[in-house]
């Protein structure tokens, strides 16, 4: 009977695969590569790529992401540019998927040159793009926070280590909030790895895992997690969930009756920019881990929160990772200026130790790692939806991205 | 103890919100054999027209009366996917009554212009939709024992919708055409039945009930784009495991998944809790091909 069938429908199904092909086609092609409006004559601009998800579920973090990348562009261009050369952003789309993220890399360097890409926000995503870039001979800066273990030759990593966010983190809730920790997280590299880091501390200092739970990228329902945190009773739930999830784990947990009062949570992915998704109300009194917020008391942040706001909206809110898309920007433009050239070998050796005034305070690239040294701190949601802080290392610290500076990670960086 | 109260809530809950996606595909494609892909994208407009509204009362409406905005969301969410429902019909779909492979692939590619097109109107970002406040909160049984308001209002909109379609199919004179077209459409057409007009009001509630899905799940999460593409698997497999075409079977079929989806991830976790549920339904499939629930009818022997 299908057989009957699939003969006589066969040349209308290939028909339609190649119409619905063929649109979808021009559908991906009027979304993605835009180019800056005006595009002046090549030679006389620096093309520069900017590679983030402005679609899928890590939209929700990326767009802001991209927007304080181009704020940062127009800024330099405005003072002169670079070299004597305007900046010219190339944007592609990588579309929270992390084969597209490659993708689009080697298209930025392959044909279109880039001196530099700006981009991702999911390990996945960096892991990704991370072979690209070596094999071309490119450079990635990448903005956010993540698991560690990794230090490549072609990526500066401009957000936090593990031991400027989790570890401290860690530490400081085994102090103040109690021993048993639940580690919910999203099913892929970064949870994972931040999980492995965060057992062998615990383990180390005293702690305790009660449950560790995974879901994956996008997932909805967490009636039953939220029912196994009720029923292992934690102090502490340690929370890598990424994207959307969140705003379904913060909704549900409240509809369950548990509030900020009752349950300490620990987040290090959900920022100003998320919790504008999750709704403030959600998530008031939840703790979380990062760099920088927006309520951060630095002379430059002031400037830069307000020139944010009136680029974008005074219902914009900067946050951790839009402040280390913005410095990177700047900080690959300082190392051009000292290197005089683009070339990424010049600028690597001319960005060792290089230092900027950013909004969290004074940064300096490690030589060693392509780290930033930053500062730590963890801070409380507040009713408005902006982020307090209740504690900070007050100094910038070393980023150790393979934690050989703790005995109990030793058997972590052979994993 | 209360931990398995909860579990069991859980699941009718989860249940509750496969049935409610499936109730519309348990008619296109239950009744009139469209194996609609687009489905997923109803859900998706439902939840926008959700968003909209929401919108229009924060931005135009006095605030006092802003918790009502969900009460009109829910028709409003069900006449507009009935609509855009209505349009697929008329320009695509008719041509491929009696044709499932071409439907399928016909209605995956709208489904794909149909997010494009959300991701165009609305951004790629997800938007979050605020609940009513008589929505929040949950019915507090003891100490640790608390249902939330939300779970129990999808269910009992669950029954009313299971209700209306029940009602409409059986209990009224278009009911009664609906289903004499969908099992013999010519004697049908020959007792003077329009059955062209029949097929279009048909979809278009099937559509309709999606919408209000959409409209439901706007209490659960964030709404995207790609807000359809994570339920279109799921309602498949409901209705598929429950028995093409019967209302009985999406009930069966969405409370098996449902439970056995949140039971499985109790005992180990999330993903294991999908691979299993999969495993179950592939195995059952093996033993019955034709579902939970059959019904013998010849348009089922009939139609490819």
């Amino acid at each position: 009977m299908w057989s009957d069938n699939f003969k006589k429908l066969k040349g209308k199904i290939a028909g339609v695969i190649l119409a619905t092909f063929l649109l979808s086609t021009v559908l991906s092609g009027c979304s993605s590569s835009k180019q800056a409006a005006q595009s002046p004559a090549a030679g006389d601009t620096i093309k520069v790529g900017i590679l983030h998800s402005l679609s899928g579920t890590m939209a929700i973090s990326e767009v802001s992401v991209k927007d304080a990348e181009l704020m940062a562009i127009e800024e330099i261009n405005a003072a002169g540019g670079v070299l004597g050369k305007k900046l010219e952003p190339v944007i592609e789309d990588g579309a929270s998927n992390p084969a597209t993220f490659a993708e689009k890399a080697k298209k930025l360097l392959q044909k279109d040159k880039v001196a530099t890409i700006f981009g991702c926000w999911t390990s996945a995503s960096r892991k990704a793009v991370l072979p690209v870039v070596e094999d071309n001979k490119g450079l990635l800066w990448y903005p956010v926070q993540y698991e560690g273990m990794e230090a490549s030759p072609n990526i500066f990593y401009t957000g936090a280590a593990p031991n400027q966010q989790i570890v401290p983190a860690v530490e400081w809730l085994l102090q103040n909030k109690g021993k048993k920790f639940f580690l919910i997280g999203s099913d892929y590299v970064f949870p994972r790895t931040a999980n492995k880091i965060i057992k062998a501390q615990l383990q180390a200092m005293g702690g305790e895992v009660v449950a560790e739970e995974y879901t994956p990228l996008g997932h909805t329902d967490y009636s039953t997690i939220i029912n196994k945190i009720k029923a292992s009773k934690p102090d502490v739930v340690f929370n890598t969930l990424n994207g959307d999830s969140n705003v379904a784990f913060f909704k549900q947990l409240k509809d369950a009756g548990i509030t900020s009062k009752d349950l300490t949570t620990c987040s290090v992915s959900i920022a100003e920019e998320e919790i504008r998704g999750i709704g403030a109300d959600n998530m008031k009194g939840h703790l979380v881990s990062w760099n920088y917020y927006q309520t951060t008391d630095t002379p430059e942040n002031k400037e830069f929160v307000k020139k944010y706001k009136a680029k974008y909206g005074a219902d914009r809110v900067t946050d951790d990772p839009i402040e280390a898309a913005y410095i990177q920007v700047y900080l690959w433009a300082e190392a051009v200026k000292k290197a005089g050239s683009t070339d990424v070998d010049k600028v690597k050796e001319a960005a060792k130790g290089l230092e900027f005034k950013a909004p969290e305070g004074l940064v300096k690239i490690e030589g060693e790692n392509q780290h930033l040294w930053k500062p730590v701190r963890i801070g409380e949601v507040t009713e408005d939806g902006l982020i307090k802080e209740v504690w900070s290392t007050g100094k910038t610290i070393k980023p150790d991205p393979f934690l050989k500076a703790y005995e109990w990670a030793k058997a972590l960086g052979n994993s | 103890m209360d931990t398995y109260i909860i579990q069991i809530f859980n699941g009718i809950s989860v249940s509750s919100i496969f049935v409610l996606a499936a109730l519309g595909l348990g008619i296109t494609f239950g009744l009139m054999k469209v194996i609609n892909m687009a489905h997923g994208e109803f859900i998706m407009i439902g939840a926008y027209v959700t968003y909209l509204l929401q919108n229009f009362f924060l931005t135009q409406m006095d605030k006092s009366i802003f918790d009502i905005y969900f009460l009109l969301a829910m028709p409003a969410a069900f006449i507009i996917a009935g609509i855009m429902g209505l349009i697929l019909e008329v320009t695509v779909i008719r041509h491929l009554y009696g044709r499932p492979l071409d439907s399928m692939l016909a209605t995956w590619g709208v489904s794909l212009v149909l997010q494009q097109l959300a991701r165009s109107v609305f951004g790629a970002p997800n938007v979050d939709v605020r609940s009513p406040a008589w929505l929040n909160g949950g019915l507090i049984l003891s100490q640790g024992l608390q249902f939330p308001y939300k779970r129990l209002f999808i269910i009992a909109l669950v029954v009313v919708c299971m209700i209306g379609v029940f009602w409409l199919l059986y209990k009224t004179a278009t009911g009664r055409r609906i289903r004499a077209v969908m099992q013999n459409r010519d004697m049908a057409a020959s007792l003077g039945i329009n059955a062209r007009k029949i097929d279009a009001y048909t979809f278009a509630i099937g559509s309709g009930l999606a919408g209000i899905a959409g409209c439901a799940l706007t209490l659960m999460g964030s709404i995207g784009p790609s807000l359809g593409t994570a339920y279109i698997v799921d309602t498949f497999m409901v209705v598929v495991l429950g028995g093409v075409g019967t209302l009985w079977g999406i009930v069966t079929g969405g409370l098996v998944i449902g439970t056995s989806n949140t039971t499985f991830e109790f005992f180990t976790n999330t993903s294991w809790g999908k691979v299993l549920v999969f495993l179950l339904v592939i195995l059952f499939l093996q033993w019955r091909p034709k579902g939970l629930f059959t019904i013998n009818s010849r348009s089922l022997d009939d139609q490819a």
